[in-house]
Formats: C-alpha cells, structure tokens, sequence
C-alpha cells in the first residue's frame, strides 16, 4: 500500500491535489467556527449554488479562466445575501433558499441548453460533486489558490480579536465603537472566495460541509474560542489529507471520501466529548 | 411599602448639582420607521449619578438604550456628551443573546473583547490591555475562572463577565440593560450590591429595569417613561402620585 501511494505522489497531478487539498480544507476551516456561531452557515450552502450557477455560466461562455466570473458572481451574491439576512421584511432563509435553487436551476438550465460538451452529465455531476477537475490542476492553479489561502489566513489573522467581538456580541462590538458591518461584510467576502475555492475539491454541493464540520467536531472538544479555531483546522486539515490520501489508494471520489472521513471525524469527537464530560 | 423607606436610608449622592454632566438628552423623539414611542424626553445625567429607567414592556427603554449608544439614530432631538466622554468610552450591557448560550470561548477571551474601544486598527491585544482585563476579572470576582468555558458557568457569573467586559471599555459611564433579567433572587441582590459598589468608586451608572421596587431603593434617580414620563430625584419620585401609583401595584408583586 505505501509503495502504491508513493508511485502516485511522483506525479506531481497527485502532489497538486494533495497541497490545494490541505490549503483549501485550511481556510475553509477557519471560517467555520464563526459562521456555525453566527448562524450563517446556511449563506454557505447558498452560496455555494450560486458559485454552480456562475460555473454554468462560465462553462457556457467557453472561458478559460472561469475564476474571472465565478469569484466576482459569488462575492457580490455573499453581500447581497447578507444584506437580506439582516433585512426583516424578506426572512433570511427564505431568501437564502430562493436564490440557492434558483442559481442551480438555471445553472443546470444553462448547461443542458446551451452546452457544447458532448458529456453532459458528467459536467454537472463533477461541478456539483467535485472529482476530477481536482486531477487536472495546473501549476498556475496551485499558485493562486496558494496565494487566495495566504490572504485568507492572512486576513484571519490580523482580525482574528475584531471578528471574535462581532461573533460574540454584535451589539457590544457596535457600542464600543467597532465597525460590525464592516467585519461583517468582509467574512461575506473570504466566505464567498474560500467556497469557489473549495468547489474544485469537493464541488459545490458538499462545500458546507468543509466548513461546517470541522468547526462543529471542535466545538464537541474545546471550550475556548481559539481552541475550538485551531482545533478545527487541525481536524478539517488531517479529515482532507486522510480522505484524499484513501480515494487515491482506492479509487473513489475525492469530494465525498473527504466529506465522508469528516462525518466520521465528527463523530468520533461528540464520542470523545461525551466521555470527557463525563 | 414600609420597605422601601427602610431602605431609602442612604441618602442620594448629592443633587449632583456640583458634579459636571456627562450626559443630556433633549426634545429626544424615538421609535421605529414611522411609529414614535417617545416624544420629547429630556433628561441630564451628572458624573457619579445612578439613573434608573423605568417603564413597561414596549414603553421604548431599549431604543432609549440603543440610541444613546448610538447604534440607532433618534428621531428627533439631540443627544450630548459632556466633556471628556468620547462616544467609545461607554461599557455596555447587552441583554444575552441565543447565540451566547453555546458559545465556546473561555471567560478571559471575551473580557478582553471589551478592549475593543481602545484599539483602532491595531490587530493585537497590548500588554496594557490584558492587565486592565485581569484587573477587571479580579474587580468582578471572576478571575479564577478565567479559563472556564462562558456557557458552563451560572446566569450571575455569565453577568459577572460581560460586566468586567463593559468596563475594560469604560472607566466613566456604564450601560447596563436588565442586568438583572433571569437571575434567581439572591444573585440578583449580589448583582445590585455589585453595581452600588462600582457606582460608589464613581463610575456613572444608567441602568434599564422592570424591578421598580430595586430601582427606587439603589438609583438616585428615575427615568419612568411610557405615556407619562418622569424624571428626577428618586425622593422626588416616590413622592410624586405618579410614582406612588407604580410602586404600589409593584410593591403588591413583589412585596410577598
């Protein structure tokens, strides 16, 4: 088995997909904690269709660099949405659920019509389910998702107190001066960037799951806000390794494998809790 | 109501007419879109005062609240600092919130949030900051759990914290919004001591509360709105038919 894995990692398709694998379930991870504390974990799932409706978009249109539409669509789709979420008149949900189905139908729409592929099915399921597009990544790829991670680590970091006083308590944050939108605005942002990021590994169906997971199996173990952050990395990170290092060895799926070892990661952690607790 | 002439006994800090204001508020009109709850409220709080404010439910003692921290804007009317307060230096208690109950973060993380005001744009916490929270944490009573889990520890001590929070923000004036809501008797009179205690050391106090028969026995003043308002000494409220009128439906509850 060790020799089989060793074969795979002197392509360097494979060692690709292993470091923008790790890099990606990083950031993903890192957001995690605050947007399942903010109750915004469902603008990532909605988001996520909105990114499949730009690819549609973006795969119509034959372009080469589909980041170039798909990034913006998503980013500006992350501020609308939380704009609505704070907007009474129109449940948040609701709209959330409006714009989510509606960006995969006329995704879906778009393909099936205007389509030049001559594998129709196959170019959906891998938009939706990640696969292959992992495989196929390019130097060029791993830079700027290389760069993308710095920035949102980056980011992270240097307002990592500010998004913890907005996360906590918005209103005291706001009392004492803090820009809340602002901060509020900018996770919409990294959020929105990170899930079109993600959608290369596990496609965008599965991409809350990357964020959500980790962040709930840490919140099972730690009881510290930076804990349960670092945590959470730690988990999502070795969760994609493992998964990625299994669908290479047997052959399945690498967006659901790491989905998978994830679910299993998480609860392996309520079990640990459980009996920490006790 | 024998009570509350018992516990009257402390006499009211002063007129307060040497102290310098710290905060007015006049013609102030709230409410929501189109709909006023308050119009033309006037009020002045001096430096060291323990303001109470009053009122049913609806009566707008929240947006009184929110506007005064600036987080909404008045529909009308003015609101101004007194000299030395800058907008940031108000600590806040907000009610709790859903998302608090299961929040994982250990109690010094979220002491040291109330830093916030002081930081700009600086990503980190200064040496100084993180003593002025451990000074807080021990002012509080809280310092040994400092590495405790927020949700695991009681509705006081949750309090304890978000009130070491409010004042690693302020040295002056402190907002406080029913800090006394869900917390079972006897924590709640710990609570009150606790805000006397900070009120004596002169931190001004302006604190929202359903508990009348409290207000009148540890503010010094009282702010009662809703259709009528009132607003002065709290001998002058006990005084006036309109506060006899509330104390005595209060006092029968509470009184038991």
């Amino acid at each position: 088995m060790f020799d089989t894995l060793i074969h795979y990692l002197q392509y360097p398709f494979v060692r690709y997909a292993l470091i923008v694998g790790v890099l990606i379930a990083l950031c993903s991870s890192l957001l995690g904690v605050t947007l399942v504390l903010k109750r915004f974990s469902f603008i990532g799932d909605g988001l996520s269709h909105v990114a499949f409706g730009a690819m549609a978009i973006a795969a119509v249109l034959n372009l080469t660099n589909q980041m170039l539409i798909v990034m913006p669509i998503t980013v500006i789709s992350a501020v609308l949405l939380l704009r609505t979420g704070q907007n009474a008149k129109i449940k948040g949900d609701a709209a959330i659920a409006m714009i989510s189905v509606g960006a995969l139908a006329f995704g879906y729409l778009l393909m099936n019509v205007f389509s030049t592929s001559s594998n129709l099915s196959g170019d959906v399921c891998s938009t939706l389910f990640g696969s292959t597009s992992m495989l196929t990544l390019s130097l060029t790829d791993v830079w700027v998702c290389t760069i993308i991670s710095v920035i949102v680590v980056a980011v992270f970091l240097l307002f990592y107190n500010k998004i913890f006083a907005v996360t906590f308590d918005e209103g005291f944050a706001l009392a004492v001066g803090t820009k809340a939108k602002r901060y509020n605005l900018l996770l919409a942002v990294i959020i929105a960037v990170v899930i079109v990021l993600a959608m290369k590994l596990v496609g965008s169906l599965m991409i809350s799951a990357l964020v959500i997971f980790p962040a709930v199996s840490a919140m099972r173990l730690f009881k510290s806000f930076r804990s349960v952050t670092v945590c959470s990395v730690v988990v999502s990170v070795i969760c994609a390794v493992i998964g990625m290092l299994i669908s290479i060895l047997a052959g399945t799926p690498v967006g659901s494998t790491i989905v998978a070892v994830n679910v299993a990661a998480f609860f392996l952690c309520s079990m640990i809790g459980r009996l920490c607790r006790r | 109501m024998g009570k509350s002439e018992t516990n009257g006994g402390t006499p009211a800090k002063g007129t307060a007419k040497e102290q310098p204001v710290m905060l007015s508020v006049s013609g102030l009109t709230l409410g929501y879109e189109n709909r006023t709850i308050i119009e033309g409220l006037n009020f002045t709080v001096h430096e060291g005062d323990y303001l109470c404010v009053v009122g049913e439910n609806g009566s707008g003692k929240s947006t009184l609240m929110k506007t005064l921290l600036g987080l909404q804007k008045p529909m009308g009317g003015s609101i101004t600092f007194g000299e030395g307060l800058r907008k940031n230096e108000i600590g806040y208690l907000p009610q709790q919130t859903v998302v608090q109950r299961d929040f994982p973060a250990s109690v010094r993380e979220i002491v040291l949030s109330g830093c916030q005001s002081q930081g700009g744009w600086r990503p980190f916490y200064s040496k100084e900051q993180k003593q002025l929270a451990e000074k807080n944490m021990e002012r509080m009573g809280i310092r040994d759990y400092a590495k405790r889990c927020y949700r695991e520890l009681s509705g006081g001590q949750q309090q304890r914290v978000l009130l070491a929070r409010a004042l690693c923000a302020t040295q002056k004036i402190l907002l406080l919004d029913e800090p006394v809501a869900g917390l079972d008797p006897k924590v709640t009179a710990e609570m009150y001591e606790l805000i006397s205690r900070l009120n004596g050391e002169g931190i001004t106090i302006i604190m929202i509360s359903h508990d009348i028969a409290a207000a009148v026995c540890y503010a010094d003043h009282i702010l009662h709105i809703g259709k009528r308002i009132f607003f002065g000494t709290k001998e002058d409220y006990r005084n006036s038919d309109f506060g006899r009128l509330f104390l005595l439906q209060e006092g029968g509850e509470n009184d038991v």
